[in-house]
C-alpha cells in the first residue's frame, strides 16, 4: 500500500506539482515552436511521452551497468534510440503531422527535460518509481504543450484540433499562431501556475499558524 | 509615495514644497491631450468617443485589479492609467471594433506596465505596446482608415461581438500616409493642419498637437529636447531625400505633419519612464526615433513607422543612460 502511494505521488508530481514545462520551465524549445494547433502540441506531446517512457525503463533496468564517466552519452544513445523509432513510425503513419513537426522531432534527443529526469531519477531508482516518474512528467509535458497548443488555436484561427467554433465571422489573432504569441501565451500561463502556487503557500501558512494556536 | 504618518520627517531650513508631482503632471498631459481629442471626435464622431473609453475602461481595469487592494485609490488617483487608455485610444483607427480597443487597454497596462513592476519599471511606452500588440494581432481592423464623416453616425464595426470580426459600413479611404506610399497622392497641407483627414483618431490635426505640446512646454513637464530632436532630424532626413528626387520622396511637411509624427513625438517619446535621464542622451535618443521614422516610413514595409521607432529606442534607452552619465563632479571620467 505504502508502495503504491509513492508511485501515484511520482505521477501527480510530474503532471502538476513539478510540471516540467509550468513549474520547471524546461524543453521549451520544442514547446514554443510546434505549439500552434493543438494537434501539433499532442503529436509532439506523445512522441516525447513515449521517448521519455522508453528511456526511463532502459535506463532504469540498465543503471548498474552504465560506467558512471560516460553515463550522458549512454543516456543519449538510448534516448536517440526511441527518437529514431518515434521519427520513422511518424513518417510512415501520420506523414502530414510528420511534415508539420519536421526538425522537431529528431530535436527530442537535446530535449533538457528527458535527459534530465535519465541523469536525476531513472538512473538513481527502481523500473516501478522511474515508469512513474516518467508518466508523470510526459503527462505535464502534454499538458502543458496540447493547452498551449489549444489557446494558440483557438484565438490564432478560431478552431479546436481542426474543428471551426466560432463560424465564419471569427476575427483570428494572427499573433497567436507567431512566435510571439507562444510567448506571451507560455507568459501568462506561468503567471498563473506562479500565482496558484503563491496563493496555496499562503493557506498553508495559514492553516500551519492556526494549527500552532489550536 | 507619500507618507500619511512618516517615520523619519527631516525639516532643514525653509523648505519649498515640490509642486511637480505625478498626479499634476500627469493631469497637465490629459489638458494638453484635450483639445486633440475633441478635433478627433469632431471629425470621426461619437464612435471615436466610444473607443476611447473602451481603452480607458480597459487600462483602469487592469490597473485596479493588479493593485495591491489597500493602495487601489493611490494607484489609481495618480491618472497615470487613464492616460495611457487615453493615448493608446488616440493611435486606434475610429472604426475598430471596441472589444479590440478594451483588449488593447487590457494588453497596455498589463503586459506593458503591470508586469514589469507598475509605474516608473517599464522599459517600453504601455500604450504603444498595446498598439503593437493590437497591430501584430489585428493586422486588417487596425488598418482600415474610416474617412471624416457625420458626427451622430457610429461605424457598426464598434458593436461588433467579442471576437467576431467588425463589418466597417461607413466609408473607408487610405490614410495620408498610405496614399503617398502606395499611390504617390499627396495630401493638401490644410487637411493634415486641420485633422480633415482619415488616419488614427487623435493623430490628424497637426495644429492642435502642437498647441498640446506647446503648453507642456510652458508647463515644464515636457522635455522640449525630445520632440524638438525628434522633429529636426525628421525634416532634415526627408529634405535631403526630397531632394534627391522630388517625385518618390514624401517632403518634410508632409513628413512632419501626417500619420503619428506629432503625437508620438510630443506625447510618446517625452515619456519620462522610458527616455533617457541625460540631456545627451535625450539628443541621442531623439535623434535615433527621427532617422528611424523616416526609414521605416520610406524605406519600409509599413506606411508608418512611429510606434516602432519609438519602442526601437525605448529598448535603447538603458544603453544610452549607461554611456552618457556625465562625471561625477571632482572626479576623473574614467573613475567609476
Amino acid at each position: 500500500m505504502a508502495k503504491e502511494q509513492l508511485a501515484y505521488d511520482e505521477f501527480m508530481k510530474g503532471l502538476w506539482r513539478e510540471n516540467p514545462v509550468f513549474v520547471q520551465v524546461l524543453g521549451l524549445c520544442p514547446l514554443l515552436a510546434v505549439t500552434n494547433s493543438a494537434i501539433n502540441g499532442l503529436a509532439m506531446g506523445l512522441a516525447s511521452f513515449f521517448v521519455l517512457l522508453g528511456s526511463s525503463i532502459l535506463v532504469s533496468l540498465f543503471k548498474s551497468y552504465i560506467p558512471k564517466q560516460v553515463r550522458i552519452s549512454c543516456f543519449i544513445i538510448i534516448i536517440a534510440t526511441f527518437v529514431t523509432v518515434v521519427d520513422y513510425t511518424l513518417a510512415a503513419a501520420l506523414p502530414v503531422i510528420h511534415k508539420e513537426l519536421g526538425a522537431f522531432i529528431p530535436l527530442i534527443v537535446a530535449n533538457c527535460l528527458i535527459l534530465g529526469r535519465m541523469e536525476a531519477f531513472a538512473s538513481r531508482n527502481t523500473l516501478r518509481m522511474s515508469v512513474a516518474d516518467a508518466f508523470g512528467m510526459g503527462a505535464g509535458f502534454l499538458f502543458a504543450l496540447v493547452s498551449l497548443g489549444a489557446v494558440r488555436e483557438i484565438l490564432g484561427v478560431g478552431e479546436l484540433f481542426g474543428i471551426a467554433l466560432f463560424g465564419a465571422n471569427f476575427e483570428p489573432w494572427v499573433i497567436m499562431i507567431l512566435p510571439p504569441g507562444g510567448f506571451i501565451t507560455l507568459g501568462v500561463m506561468l503567471l498563473y501556475f506562479n500565482w496558484l502556487e503563491e496563493k496555496k503557500n499562503k493557506i498553508d501558512k495559514q492553516l500551519a499558524t492556526e494549527d500552532g494556536v489550536n | 509615495m507619500t507618507q500619511k504618518d512618516p517615520k523619519l520627517l527631516i525639516q532643514p531650513g525653509p523648505q519649498l514644497r515640490q509642486q511637480m508631482t505625478t498626479p499634476v503632471v500627469m493631469r497637465d498631459v490629459w489638458y494638453a491631450l484635450t483639445p486633440a481629442t475633441l478635433a478627433g471626435i469632431w471629425f470621426f464622431g461619437l464612435g471615436a468617443f466610444l473607443v476611447l473609453l473602451a481603452c480607458i475602461a480597459g487600462a483602469v481595469l487592469v490597473e485596479w485589479y493588479f493593485a495591491p487592494e489597500e493602495k487601489r485609490g493611490y494607484f489609481l488617483g495618480d491618472g497615470t492609467a487613464i492616460l495611457t487608455g487615453w493615448l493608446l485610444g488616440l493611435t486606434l483607427p475610429p472604426a475598430l471594433p471596441l472589444w479590440m480597443a478594451f483588449l488593447g487597454g487590457v494588453v497596455a497596462v498589463g503586459i506593458g506596465k503591470t508586469i514589469w513592476g507598475g509605474m516608473g519599471a517599464n522599459i517600453f511606452n504601455p500604450a504603444l505596446v498595446g498598439r503593437a500588440f493590437l497591430l501584430a494581432t489585428f493586422p486588417i481592423a487596425m488598418t482600415t482608415w474610416t474617412a471624416p464623416g457625420d458626427f451622430f453616425t457610429i461605424p457598426s464595426s464598434l458593436f461588433a461581438l467579442p471576437l467576431m470580426t467588425g463589418v466597417v459600413d461607413t466609408v473607408t479611404q487610405a490614410s495620408p500616409l498610405g496614399m503617398m506610399k502606395f499611390e504617390h497622392v499627396d495630401t493638401p497641407f490644410i487637411d493634415l493642419l486641420f485633422g480633415n483627414t482619415s488616419g488614427s483618431l487623435g493623430e490628424t490635426s497637426g495644429l492642435l498637437l502642437i498647441l498640446g505640446g506647446l503648453y507642456l512646454w510652458w508647463r515644464r513637464d515636457l522635455d522640449w529636447r525630445i520632440p524638438v530632436g525628434i522633429l529636426g532630424t525628421a525634416i532634415i532626413f526627408s529634405l535631403i531625400l526630397f531632394m534627391v528626387d522630388a517625385d518618390k520622396y514624401p517632403g518634410p511637411i508632409f513628413t512632419v505633419f501626417s500619420g503619428g509624427m506629432l503625437l508620438g513625438a510630443i506625447f510618446m517619446a517625452t515619456d519620462p519612464v522610458t527616455s533617457p535621464l541625460t540631456q545627451k542622451g535625450t539628443w541621442i535618443f531623439a535623434i535615433g526615433i527621427g532617422l528611424l521614422v523616416v526609414l521605416i516610413r520610406v524605406f519600409g514595409g509599413f506606411p508608418e513607422g512611429m510606434m516602432y521607432a519609438i519602442l526601437l529606442m525605448n529598448a535603447a534607452t538603458p544603453l544610452i543612460d549607461m554611456y552618457t552619465q556625465p562625471r561625477v563632479f571632482g572626479r576623473e571620467l574614467d573613475q567609476k
